[in-house]
């Protein structure tokens, strides 16, 4: 097949050199989860909540009147409320790395706990000092992420030469990587295909649907994504997010990179 | 229902209604059933394409409240029979003498405790279910094997499970599982505003979010009577293409890994994200998200520079597909794969480039225009007889440069003025709204209750429809083949189950 071979190399390379150059994701344009600045909210108004469909945006009473509450881990980055707040106390944004090791760093917290960085986890280091193995189960997505996470393999993410790779087995994997609100039908393929998962082994919720169910969570069909099914090692809120988000998650689970979101703040 | 010309029948009208409908000329798209009134009995309706240009055919028939049940009409129109299944699974509805009474949707052991499309159905609770063995064609033959694969599979896939019967290499029948994802979406629209039930269309096919979101923007639209505004129809226009080229181009990519011809893999996929690419930059999103909503678009879009960025890459989609047209060892695993016939295409309802392969050259967006796409000139709808998998890649080719072609008419052209127009629903409003996405028809009906909210919205995806049809190009063939014909039809699970 000459042809191909002289293809492929006028082609040239097409990889990005990210991580580490300086805008190389390839994200340009791309909106993430909304910016929130609570301190702009107008009293009494909740165009926001009222929009929310997933409920990520919720009221609660404060010392001094109501107060809104933030979930990231809720929001499927549909910028309704951006577009309905009158006083830009949501604002839409570029911040798309948003996964967390823990669920509540997706929880917006008033006060910031000044927490120690990134504590390396030895364990984790340990195991996969070099290479990362992992099984996809698709739990009932909309097939947004899948096609997210078959982008990763495409010659501009190029997720090999990091030394990820997806196992079709089980048996090989270490991260088990989880998509979809988890319908009735996939609940005991899941939690076969995580059983058969050797020790230690880790669980990436991966699109806002398997952290909480997103806009299809619940119903006669669904449950909330993985809650109270799986434990969870890493949270990757987005509706999909993007593979740069998706690359950025995996690599803080190596701890080869920073985590960018605490208590639901975004720190560049 | 606006957009459609209504007959109101009794149940034992119905088979004549649609026999007749079918000897003008009409072809049955779907059926569905819905409860006007929470506690009365179902409605159900039938929806057929007559010729273009013609309005679309709609029967009507309402149940009476003791016997819940009609004649089936899989066996002379087999087409029917998934949404036969599918209304016996999720709004109760019996239907006799149906040649295949086995659930579908609902798995075999997901007991709800009344259907689950009736609008007393408890809005937060899920089936109960207990795995059951389920209903298997018998078979006879020491020498057959059976081999159930999926619904975990390989890669990066979609859940489904494929059980093939077969001897050595030779498939003798396949028979799949799927609706493992089925998530009810179509119950989450109840009670919804129409700006938060876009969200939900955007998200029942996550590669087909324009198809679905525009089909559903239109049967509101049209249930409201409202006209949007000129830019916004245009600008719909090429988000729509926009859509279709970024699907056909990976879908070229992933008919490469089928053949195991490496750089044709990455070529196209490397070209499907580019496009990816332009949507992010500009529109924010790269499945293009958040920008149509019942009465135009969110907000304005600035695509001036697209034109350019189009150019540019035009040449290289070009020399892409002319290089995998002349690779031997490609089209050699291509043609004679999968052949479908235009009978069977016809009947059991294949769509889009499905059926356009199988010598059906039907297109929604010049037979029943929508959006801008009357003020634009449509080449030639692509068809070919041959129904095996390089005919149905070399539809999607031709679609590419149709795509292309549209894309840059439509920017060219693009009025200026606003976006959208208010509107609101009446009591009772109904509409009908279609769309010709990357996969074929996708139909949305909705129903209003007295509230200005969405009572019913029923989808018909075009993936429903092919998967429906897929398996007959599977019987008698071998397991080598399996893998490129079930990518040469390009289908997304997410879509089917919803
Ligand atoms: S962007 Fe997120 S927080 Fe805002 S309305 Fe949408 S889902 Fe809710
Ligand atoms: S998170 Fe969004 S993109 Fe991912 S599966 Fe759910 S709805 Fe689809």
């Amino acid at each position: 097949m000459p042809i191909w071979t002289l293809f492929g190399l006028k082609r040239g390379m097409a990889t990005s050199s990210w991580p580490g150059k300086e805008d190389a994701n390839l994200q340009t344009g791309v909106l993430g989860l909304p910016q929130f600045q609570p301190d702009r909210c107008q009293d009494g108004c909740r165009a926001c909540a009222e929009c929310c469909l997933p409920g990520a945006i919720g009221i609660e009473p404060g010392p001094s009147g109501e107060r809104l509450t933030l979930d990231y881990g809720k929001c499927i980055a549909c910028q309704l409320c951006t577009e309905v707040c009158p006083a830009d106390a949501f604002r839409k944004s570029n911040d798309w790395a948003f996964g967390v090791r823990n669920r509540e760093d997706l929880v917006w917290a008033e006060a910031l706990a000044s927490r120690p960085a990134q504590e390396l986890t030895e364990k984790i280091q340990q195991c996969f000092r070099r290479s990362l193995h992992i099984r996809h189960v698709d739990a009932g997505s909309c097939n947004g992420c899948e096609s997210e996470l078959q982008a990763l393999n495409n010659p501009y993410y190029n997720l090999h030469r990091l030394g990820i790779f997806f196992t079709p087995s089980p048996r090989f994997a270490d991260l088990l990587l989880v998509t979809g609100s988890v319908t009735y039908a996939m609940r005991e393929p899941l939690l076969e295909t995580y059983n058969a998962m050797p020790e230690p082994r880790w669980v990436m919720a991966m699109g806002t649907c398997a952290i909480s169910g997103g806009a299809t969570g619940g119903g006669y069909s669904c449950a909330h994504g993985l809650e109270g099914i799986l434990p969870v090692d890493m949270y990757v809120p987005g509706c999909p997010p993007n593979p740069a988000a998706m690359i950025h998650a995996l690599l803080v689970l190596l701890n080869r990179a920073a985590q960018s979101v605490q208590g639901g703040h975004y720190v560049q | 229902m606006r957009a459609a010309t209504e007959q109101v029948l009794r149940p034992e009208e119905i088979p004549q209604a649609c026999r007749q409908l079918t000897e003008e000329g009409a072809r049955l798209q779907m059926a569905y059933a819905w409860f006007p009134e929470p506690g009365e009995p179902p409605e159900v309706l039938y929806l057929a394409d007559r010729k273009p240009h013609e309005p679309f055919a709609l029967l009507r028939c309402r149940l009476s409240g003791t016997e819940q049940s009609l004649d089936s009409l899989a066996p002379r129109f087999p087409l029917l029979g998934w949404y036969e299944r599918e209304m016996m699974d999720l709004c109760g509805i019996n239907f006799r003498g149906h040649p295949e009474p086995y659930p579908l949707v609902l798995h075999e052991g997901a007991h709800a405790v009344i259907p689950p499309l009736d609008p007393r159905y408890p809005h937060d609770q899920m089936v109960s279910f207990t795995a059951e063995p389920w209903q298997l064609p018998p078979m006879e033959g020491s020498d057959v094997q059976v081999l159930p694969f999926g619904p975990v599979r390989g890669d990066v896939l979609e859940s489904a499970q494929i059980v093939f019967y077969y001897i050595g290499e030779a498939i003798l029948h396949c028979h799949p599982r799927l609706f493992f994802k089925h998530r009810g979406m179509e119950k989450r629209f109840e009670g919804l505003l129409p700006e938060l039930g876009v969200l939900l269309a955007e998200r029942i096919s996550g590669v087909d979010s324009v198809a679905h979101s525009l089909a559903f923007c239109q049967a509101v639209e049209t249930a409201c009577q409202c006209e949007i505004p000129e830019r916004a129809k245009y600008l719909r226009v090429a988000l729509a293409e926009m859509e279709r080229l970024y699907n056909h181009l990976y879908y070229l990519g992933h008919l490469c890994h089928t053949t195991t011809l490496k750089v044709g893999e990455a070529q196209g996929k490397l070209l499907a994200e580019q496009c990816k690419q332009l949507n992010g930059i500009f529109t924010g999103s790269r499945f293009l998200r958040g920008l149509l909503k019942p009465g135009g678009l969110r907000r304005d879009l600035d695509l001036e520079a697209l034109p350019q960025r189009l150019r540019k890459l035009e040449p290289e989609i070009a020399a892409y597909m002319r290089a995998l047209e002349t690779t031997n060892s490609h089209l050699d695993r291509l043609m004679t794969t999968g052949r479908l016939s235009r009978k069977t295409a016809f009947d059991e309802g294949a769509t889009g480039p499905i059926k356009r392969a199988s010598g059906i050259g039907r297109d929604l967006r010049s037979d029943h225009p929508y959006a801008a796409y009357a003020h634009l000139a449509m080449e030639k709808i692509p068809v070919r007889t041959d129904g095996d998998a390089h005919a149905r890649a070399q539809v999607r080719m031709e679609e590419i440069n149709n795509s292309i072609s549209l894309l840059l008419q439509a920017l060219e052209n693009m009025p200026h003025g606003p976006v959208e127009t208010k509107l609101s629903a009446q009591a009772g409003a109904e509409g009908l709204g279609w769309c010709e996405g990357p996969r074929g028809s996708t139909y949305y009906c909705v129903h209003f209750d007295g509230a200005g909210k969405l009572a019913r919205v029923k989808v018909k995806s075009a993936s429903f429809s092919n998967w429906r049809v897929f398996p007959f190009t599977v019987h008698d063939t071998n397991m080598m083949d399996y893998a490129i014909n079930e990518a040469s039809f390009g289908l997304t699970m997410a879509g089917c189950d919803r």
